[in-house]
């Protein structure tokens, strides 16, 4: 304030941006730029829509329910979980060849794996190998944290809570059962098996997991998961990973195995199946439901019809409002007429 | 100073009980003791320790308190403390839902924030107050026995400061010596306060007559004064000299810090206040804070959100609750038991549940609306500033925002209340006509010459290019007052040479010395008069040179010489050369002083004095008066016995010899008649300024002015030396001021008063009429009087001058009385205005003279496009009736087509009436709803059915008419009583415009604070002088005009302009803008919270309500700081809905501002129902195209999150109406800035960021098709309803902005042809057009036998109709036009009104009970009649044809009457008969003189 300003004068630069003349486009939302856009965003949506929903249909889903909640299904002797390992087998067919690669899911339904107690119930730094928190897993794993003080590791409700049943899949020919081989490589994400989750550096991996317990509701310790694959075994085991990744609905299907290998690289043949099922789930306590999946994929991911319809629907929606648009111009005229 | 040294023992007694009494008085007063006896002491025992230095600190903080105080500033604010206590809660463990440290982040960030902002004004601040603090001034040291420079900051209280010309202050300083003869020291107080005169301060009293240099040393009084206060104008207290002498001390003492010494070599002073206790400093308030009324709009939608927020978690927490009941015992697998291993009961989890839920939709309270509106503010704020269009290239100087938050306001006013003087008017006083002696002389030479500048004003422009080397007028005044004014001294003359590059250039440069531009300056004298004062003084000459009597002088003559004279003396012009424009002139030969004291008289008036030859006895005596008149005084003991020494002797005898002639040593100075031309006049007021121009131009000029003396210079008299005996200044009560001089030709004693009209007319000595010279004397009032009126009718201002000669005894008697007056202790003040009043009575009329202030440029059209837009103007002024209508007329505030209510009053009770019958008159006129009324149901109305007191909802049926309301001050202050002010606002409301006159400054804030608290409406107040500033301030936006009048509007405004015809643009363009702007961004804010946090919610419904988010609590933190913040500030600061231009020439867009239609309370919750809508699409489309697939939480979330980003990005794109490149930017950076963040965010850390963990998942979602795909549909799908409302609203229902906008589209002619055929394709301006009474059958004459007053009316009518047809033909076929037809049809129906008011003032009857109309008084109102038409045949051509019908209450009191006045086409003039001072017998004069 004190420095006298320079002899400039006062007067304000004239300036496109100072005087608020920058150069503009005003989109006047009129029938002369509504109606022809609605037509073609219309237009090309219904495309998009059509080759989506032809896509979605060519999709085979095959869906079980095994859950045994009803008396009929087979596995309904194990609902209860009386004895612990109960083993119950489930006899399908297929019409037709379901082309492959086939991917091999179960599902659960109603189960919250996305509830936010439940989700922060574990220790990232455990699961990337880091020994320091296997004596001491973070708090958030509580009460999962410690067993009378010895501390669990992998710790906290998500681990705590691993979907435990396992399948077999046979391929009934001729009377025999042939099992079908189940690739269970790579059904987790890269960056998860690679990067995110890593067994402790620890020959054998059994000593890193000395002073603590398993979780209380495993059966098998951690470094058991697969003793016939060190490279799917502890942390990295490929079903632990797809666990841990938490789905993001209550109704959700995890991908199991592959069916890739060998005779059904091609996809599972038509034919008689039976499906020989671990089941050591419990899923009563909460009135959900297990199912497992038979499913091949698109580019676009699985069966999904909805998002074929929805581009269907967008589209048209928006053909019929340009024509209700004409029709409310040629009414009440065009005003950029005049 | 002498003093007595046996009075030391005294004074040391004096002194030990002073402090004594220090103790209790210590909080009321201050006692400041010179700081160099106690130098040795360092300190300890200076008295003075405890006053502050002259350190001044401005700043807020310091480094270390800055943390803690900012904090503690900003906790303030309530947002802050909510989102701190939501930021803490995720501290707590069992109600976290975010990583607690990040949670942190968007408080810390906004509170760093402003931190940051305050940091960096505070460290401006620092850098300027240290500039301050080290600049150098003179401090006397006695160690050094001399003056030192010493810096600002070490001045402390009790130092002796030395000053020299053009120094700055920098203290409060008490005036103790002066290198001035006269003891004066003249300062600028430009910086202060704006007034660019100068003001002289007087050195105190006891050291006035020192003779040798000052000496610090000598010095060892005590002063004793006021606490530091922030009055500019008082100062008071007293200094007391060791001998125990009291002189008291006032503001003339006292030098302010931060002006400017001028025109004195030396002046030393004592610091009394320093540093932050100087009255500059105590004066600089902060910027104001103001909240807008949008602000508070949205503070009530932010509370629904807090609502919604409640509601929303209450749902959850609940749903929680239920979702644990239902699995009972059984726990399952998934469920997570509490940190000590035992569940928690549902009702337990539904507790902790709503605190995190709280937490996780914090977002819905916009936590960066705030900051986000306050950057948008400022960035509005910048480039109102920078607007050329409100840029002023004569003063140099652009709009001013003082106030940084209601720029939105700006486009919401109803109401504007606007000053006249200065704000309408240029503030520029041109002497226009006058008449003496009851002669009108109309200088139509002169007019010629001003309608050549305004010609020239309008013709060229922009040729001129602004050289940079012209000086600046000083925008701001601020506590720093330090500016150095360059001043360019070459002034050359510019008279007469018409070019307006010189004119713009003299008028800056004038800026700094005076008011008056060449303009103002150069009269061009009236042929007629200039020959009769040359005659005169010719005459004089002769007469004096052969010693004749005046007296002997034809009084004709001798009155155009004293009024001339009158002219010059009577005022407080300084005169100054134009080549020192700051130095004073001086021809001083002989030292007189004014008369001081009785004493002083006495010796002046005796022979004695010519012997004794000196006055230095009279350095005994210490009082002195001021050329001002506000001298403080104190008695001196003598002057009651001295008095009884005067006789009549003394006089007589010695007259002669005292006032002879001019000295011939002045002859000798006729060479500097050359230079006369050039002297400058520096006066208070403008209109001073004119009439000493004007008078200069008959040759008489004011030469010289001293504290006791005027020099005039005369044609073949030379230059006369009138003795200032005393100057009663100017106030407000007495409108008056007159000077009391010897006159050195007549050697009377003569007073010379200069007023309003009003109160000078009622001083006239009233002639004797027996007498053939009390006969013209009395021809003469009546004509000065007639012409008066025809001045105030062609809006002038008028003054009276008039003459008073005393002789000495009177004078003498006179005198004691004043001198006792200006010597008491009490009362003071209004003993000196009782002596005025006293002195000022019998006057003999010399003339008057009209001043025009001319309008200023483009007020006529600001107006009427400012009515366009919706605004209701109202002017409220201090003039007097009929100027003040004259100017409503010129700058068509007031249009000749529409009727005025006139309301004078002069008791409540005939206020009550008035009132009431306009009401009625209203309500008869426009409220009338049916059209098949007939006469007698029309009749009914009148009937005095309506009851006390009208109540509001009585009020809301009226809306605004084309009726004019003119009210002056004295009815106003009764309108404004509680038990009238509902009434008032009925009838104030229903009219198109308001005048209010002669109202005071306290009267015009109450009128603002009545309409905006009882109407509820935006009001906004305009002015631009210290009268306007309560009005200012009560207003929501204050706007102060940055003119002539100094700077205190300015200071208390929101907004400064240098003109009035930026309102204009201000309004209509920056104000539309501003507030379009940020209603769009407030609603879009809430829109975007909205619509993100329901997302959340949706999933609640899927994650067994357990406060869990699919969106990544990143995403979910950074959403609203920085994804989505840039577009909508750059939308917020830049976005146009229509363009200026269309909005200037379409003012009624204005009115979508004013109806609050971008933003209102339903619109929040439109977009409340848009923002779920939006957020279900963006829930469940993906929902579905992932339903039944492994897709994982996150990999999920984070599509629905694009999603939204993308979906909230193009609605911001649909409503966005501008777009340029920086909108494109903007919203392409957001989209990059996401995606970069998410990509950086996945990619960096494998195990950060629990729980959500989002390792990889954006650079794999990048891999999906279907991510594309759902970010194509969903947005789409989301605002296709928004997109088709808005494309349909565009065709079904285009309001006026969205027509606007349709203009801006077409090419640039063809819009403008559009814009100037049709106003009335976007709207008319009466909104509400009022069912009015369809009267056709009614015909005039139908009247004429009920009433014999209709015929004035009928005639009206006719000529009405005239009018009509020709506004038919001209095809503006408008509701007014049909409507005034209607008027006029109604009209005579109007005097029947008056049966309900036989009013007179003995009587005042009971209100509401109307008494039957008295033959007395309709033989009053025909006699009226037959008045005002004489009137209109009395008129000169200026008033022609006017048609005017008065309701007399009262045969005595004009002025009590409703005037229903209308006039023909061709114009409305007051018809200039009726003045509220005027008498009947005046009015028989006139009639009188239109006869002769």
């Amino acid at each position: 304030m004190v420095k006298e300003e320079e002899d400039s004068s006062n007067r304000p630069d004239n300036t496109a941006f100072t005087q608020q003349r920058l150069p503009a486009w005003q989109p006047i939302l009129s029938a002369g730029i509504v109606i022809p856009g609605f037509v073609l965003i219309g237009l090309a949506f219904i495309g998009i829509g059509v080759g989506l929903f032809l896509t979605s249909r060519d999709i085979q889903v095959l869906e079980m329910d095994y859950t045994g909640a009803d008396g009929s299904s087979p596995c309904s002797v194990c609902y209860n979980l009386a004895d612990k390992n109960c083993v119950c087998t489930m006899s399908f067919s297929i019409d037709s060849l379901i082309k492959g690669p086939v991917f091999f899911y179960y599902g659960l339904t109603n189960y919250f794996q996305n509830q936010r107690r439940y989700g922060v119930s574990r220790d990232d730094k455990q699961l990337y190998g880091d020994t320091s928190n296997f004596a001491s897993p973070n708090s958030e794993c509580a009460p999962y944290q410690y067993i009378s003080n010895v501390p669990i590791v992998p710790c906290g409700s998500v681990a705590n809570s691993m979907f435990n049943d396992t399948f077999e899949l046979f391929k009934n020919v001729n009377g025999q059962s042939l099992p079908v081989p189940l690739d269970g490589k790579g059904i987790a994400w890269w960056t998860d098996y690679n990067v995110k989750f890593q067994n402790p550096n620890v020959t054998p991996l059994i000593n890193a997991f000395n002073g603590t317990v398993r979780p209380p509701f495993w059966s098998k310790n951690v470094y058991e998961l697969d003793t016939t694959d060190a490279s799917n075994n502890g942390f990295i085991n490929q079903d632990f990973l797809v666990w841990m990744r938490r789905a993001a609905l209550p109704d959700f299907r995890k991908l199991y195995r592959r069916i890739t290998d060998g005779d059904y690289s091609a996809g599972l043949p038509a034919g008689n199946y039976s499906l020989k099922i671990h089941y050591n789930y419990p899923v009563n306590g909460f009135g959900g439901k297990k199912k497992v999946v038979f499913s091949n994929v698109s580019w676009m991911g699985g069966k999904n019809e909805f998002l074929g319809i929805a581009y269907l629907v967008i589209g048209s929606l928006c053909v019929v409002m340009s024509v209700v648009m004409l029709i409310v111009y040629a009414k009440f005229k065009f005003p950029e007429d005049n | 100073m002498a003093r007595d040294s046996d009075d030391a023992g005294a004074a040391k007694a004096s002194k030990a009980k002073r402090q004594r009494k220090k103790k209790p008085k210590e909080n009321k007063t201050r006692t400041v003791h010179a700081n160099i006896l106690y130098d040795n002491a360092k300190g300890e025992e200076n008295p003075n320790r405890h006053y502050v230095n002259n350190k001044i600190k401005t700043t807020k903080y310091t480094l270390l308190s800055f943390l803690p105080k900012n904090l503690f500033e900003q906790f303030h604010r309530f947002a802050n403390v909510y989102f701190v206590f939501i930021a803490l809660l995720n501290f707590v463990p069992v109600v976290n839902a975010f990583q607690p440290e990040l949670a942190l982040a968007p408080v810390v960030f906004i509170l760093s924030v402003t931190a940051i902002k305050d940091l960096w004004e505070d460290y401006r601040r620092h850098r300027s107050d240290k500039e301050i603090n080290h600049m150098d001034c003179l401090v006397y040291s006695r160690l050094e026995k001399r003056y030192m420079e010493k810096y600002w900051k070490e001045v402390r209280v009790g130092d002796f400061i030395r000053l020299r010309c053009n120094e700055i202050l920098p203290a409060d300083v008490l005036l103790l010596s002066s290198s001035d003869p006269d003891r004066l020291c003249h300062i600028e107080t430009a910086t202060l306060d704006g007034e660019t005169n100068l003001k002289q301060r007087q050195v105190v009293r006891s050291f006035y007559d020192l003779d040798c240099e000052f000496d610090p040393l000598k010095y060892n009084s005590i002063i004793e004064c006021e606490k530091p206060n922030n009055d500019l104008n008082r100062f008071r207290g007293y200094i007391i000299h060791r001998s125990g002498r009291r002189d008291a001390l006032s503001k003339d003492n006292l030098l302010l810090r931060g002006c400017t010494i001028r025109n004195t070599e030396e002046a030393v002073g004592i610091v009394i206040y320093a540093g932050h206790e100087t009255k500059a400093m105590l004066n600089n308030n902060g910027p104001r804070y103001k909240r807008s009324k949008l602000e508070r709009q949205m503070n009530v939608d932010v509370f629904w959100c807090v609502i919604i927020l409640l509601v929303m978690c209450l749902f959850t927490a609940v749903g929680h609750g239920l979702w644990m009941f239902q699995y009972g015992d059984k726990r399952p697998v998934f469920d997570v038991l509490s940190p000590d291993g035992r569940d928690l009961s549902p009702i337990m989890s539904a507790i902790y549940l709503f605190l995190t839920m709280i937490i996780v939709f914090q977002v819905l309270i916009p936590i960066s609306l705030f900051v986000s509106i306050e950057i948008v503010k400022i960035c509005q704020v910048y480039f109102i500033h920078q607007d050329l269009d409100l840029y002023d290239e004569e003063t140099d100087s652009h709009l001013q925002c003082r106030a940084l938050n209601i720029t939105e306001d700006l486009g919401q006013m109803q109401y504007i209340f606007s000053d006249k003087t200065g704000t309408l008017t240029e503030n520029k006083m041109v002497f226009r006509r006058c008449t003496v002696a009851g002669v009108e002389y109309s200088h139509d030479a002169n007019a010629r010459r001003i309608a050549m500048y305004q010609e020239m004003d309008s013709e060229e422009e922009e040729c001129m290019s602004h050289g940079g080397t012209l000086p600046r007028r000083d925008s701001v005044t601020s506590y720093q007052s330090a500016h150095v004014v360059l001043r360019s001294h070459s002034t050359k003359s510019h008279r007469r040479t018409g070019s307006r590059a010189e004119a713009k250039r003299a008028s800056i440069l004038s800026k700094h010395t005076a008011f008056s531009s060449p303009m103002e300056k150069d009269v061009t004298p009236d042929p007629q008069l200039l020959d009769k004062v040359n005659e005169c003084s010719s005459q004089m000459d002769f007469m004096r040179l052969h010693r004749q009597p005046m007296s002997q002088l034809t009084s004709d003559l001798a009155d155009i010489i004293d009024f001339f004279i009158a002219l010059t003396i009577c005022n407080t012009v300084v005169v100054s050369s134009p080549n020192q424009p700051r130095h004073k002139v001086r021809m001083r030969f002989e030292l007189k002083s004014p008369v001081k004291t009785i004493e002083d008289f006495i010796k002046r008036f005796t022979p004695s004095r010519l012997t004794s030859g000196s006055n230095s006895s009279s350095s005994s005596s210490l009082n002195r008066s001021s050329n001002r008149g506000c001298s403080s005084l104190l008695s001196s003991p003598s002057a009651d016995s001295t008095l009884t020494k005067l006789n009549e002797e003394q006089f007589s005898g010695s007259l002669e010899h005292t006032f002879s002639a001019v000295p011939p040593s002045y002859d000798g100075k006729t060479s500097s008649n050359l230079e006369e031309g050039e002297l400058r006049y520096e006066a208070e007021s403008p209109d001073e300024a004119a009439l000493v121009y004007a008078a200069r131009a008959y040759k008489c000029s004011l030469v010289e002015r001293l504290p006791d003396q005027v020099t005039v210079e005369l044609p073949h008299l030379g230059k006369l030396n009138f003795e200032l005996l005393h100057t009663l200044g100017f106030d407000s009560t007495r409108k008056r001021m007159s000077v009391v001089v010897r006159h050195p030709l007549t050697d009377q004693i003569t007073v010379y008063t200069k007023g309003a009209d009003s109160v000078i007319m009622d001083l006239i000595k009233p002639p004797d009429t027996g007498s053939s010279k009390g006969k013209r004397k009395k021809k003469i009032v009546c004509r000065t009087q007639n012409y008066l009126n025809l001045y105030a009718a062609d809006g002038l201002r008028t003054l009276c001058i008039a003459r008073k000669v005393l002789s000495k005894e009177e004078y003498a008697c006179w005198l004691q009385h004043h001198l006792q007056a200006e010597t008491a202790i009490q009362g003071r003040e209004e003993l000196l205005f009782e002596s005025a009043l006293r002195l000022e009575t019998n006057l003999h009329l010399l003339g008057a003279t009209g001043i025009e202030d001319r309008l200023q440029d483009g007020v006529p059209e600001t107006i009427a496009s400012l009515r366009k837009a919706g605004l209701q103007i109202w002017v409220l002024t201090g003039d007097k009736q009929e100027t003040a209508v004259n100017i409503a007329y010129a700058c068509k505030l007031l249009d000749p087509e529409e009727e005025i209510l006139t309301l004078n009053a002069d008791s409540q009770e005939a206020c009550a009436l008035l009132l009431e019958e306009s009401l009625h008159y209203i309500q008869a006129k426009f409220l009338c709803s049916s059209g098949d009324q007939t006469t007698n149901a029309f009749h009914s109305n009148f009937a005095p059915v309506e009851t006390y007191p009208f109540s509001s909802s009585h009020i809301s049926p009226f809306s605004v008419h084309r009726l004019g309301l003119v009210i002056d001050g004295r009815t106003l202050a009764y309108a404004l009583d509680k038990s009238l002010e509902d009434k008032f606002l009925a009838v104030a409301r229903s009219c198109r415009s308001v005048l209010c006159c002669r109202s005071t400054p306290l009267q015009k804030s109450m009128v603002v604070k009545l309409v905006r608290n009882k109407l509820k409406v935006m009001t906004l107040a305009i002015g631009d002088g210290a009268n306007d500033v309560s009005m200012i301030q009560v207003a929501d936006v204050g706007v102060g005009i940055s003119g002539q009048e100094g700077m205190q509007a300015v200071m208390a405004s929101d907004f400064a302009l240098p003109r009035f015809r930026y309102l204009q643009k201000l309004l209509l363009v920056h104000g539309h803008w501003c507030y379009s702007r940020l209603a769009n961004m407030i609603l879009y804010f809430f829109y975007k919270n909205a619509m993100f946090v329901s997302l959340i919610f949706w999933y609640q419904f899927y994650c067994g309500f357990s406060g869990s988010a699919m969106v990544d609590q990143w995403y979910l933190i950074f959403f609203n700081l920085m994804f989505s913040a840039f577009p909508q500030l750059i939308t917020g600061t830049l976005d146009k809905d229509v363009s200026a231009e269309t909005l200037q020439r379409l003012p009624q867009l204005y009115m979508s501002g004013q109806n609050s239609e971008e933003y209102k309370p339903y619109m929040f919750w439109m977009n409340m129902i848009d923002a779920f809508y939006q957020s279900l699409a963006c829930f469940f489309i993906p929902y579905f195209a992932y339903a039944d697939s492994d897709v994982d939480l996150f990999t999920w979330g984070t599509p629905i999150t694009t999603i939204a980003l993308l979906t909230i990005l193009v609605q911001l794109g649909i409503e966005t109406k501008t777009w340029t490149w920086v909108n494109w930017l903007s919203i392409a950076f957001s989209v990059a800035l996401f995606f970069t963040v998410a990509l950086c965010y996945n990619a960096s850390c494998p195990t950060c960021y629990s729980p959500s963990n989002p390792y990889w998942t954006m650079q794999k979602l990048l891999q999906d098709p279907l991510f594309y795909l759902l970010c194509t549909i969903t947005p789409i799908a989301a605002l296709l309803p928004r997109y088709f409302y808005r494309a349909c609203q565009g065709t079904l229902f285009p309001n006026p902005v969205r027509v606007g906008r349709q203009l801006d589209k077409l090419p640039a002619d063809t819009r403008r042809n559009i814009l100037g055929l049709s106003r009335v394709t976007v709207g008319s301006p009466l909104r509400a057009e009022p069912p009015f009474l369809s009267l056709n059958k009614l015909s005039p004459e139908s009247w004429n036998n009920k009433d014999q007053r209709s015929i004035a009316g009928s005639k009206t009518s006719q000529a009405k109709q005239a009018a009509a047809s020709q506004t038919e033909e001209k095809g503006q076929i408008s509701p007014p036009a049909r409507m005034e037809k209607h008027f006029s049809d109604l009209f005579p129906l109007a005097p029947s009104e008056l049966d309900a008011l036989p009013y007179t003032k003995n009587d005042p009857p009971l209100p509401g009970t109307p008494q039957p109309p008295s033959a007395k008084d309709s033989e009053c109102f025909r006699r009226t009649l037959q008045l005002s038409d004489q009137s209109v045949n009395v008129s000169t051509p200026l008033v022609s044809q006017t048609d005017s019908i008065q309701l007399n209450l009262a045969p005595d009191r004009a002025s009590e009457c409703v005037r229903f006045r209308r006039s023909s086409e061709t114009g409305l003039r007051p018809d200039g008969t009726v003045q509220p001072a005027c008498r009947t017998a005046q009015q028989e004069e006139q009639s009188l003189h239109t006869a002769l």
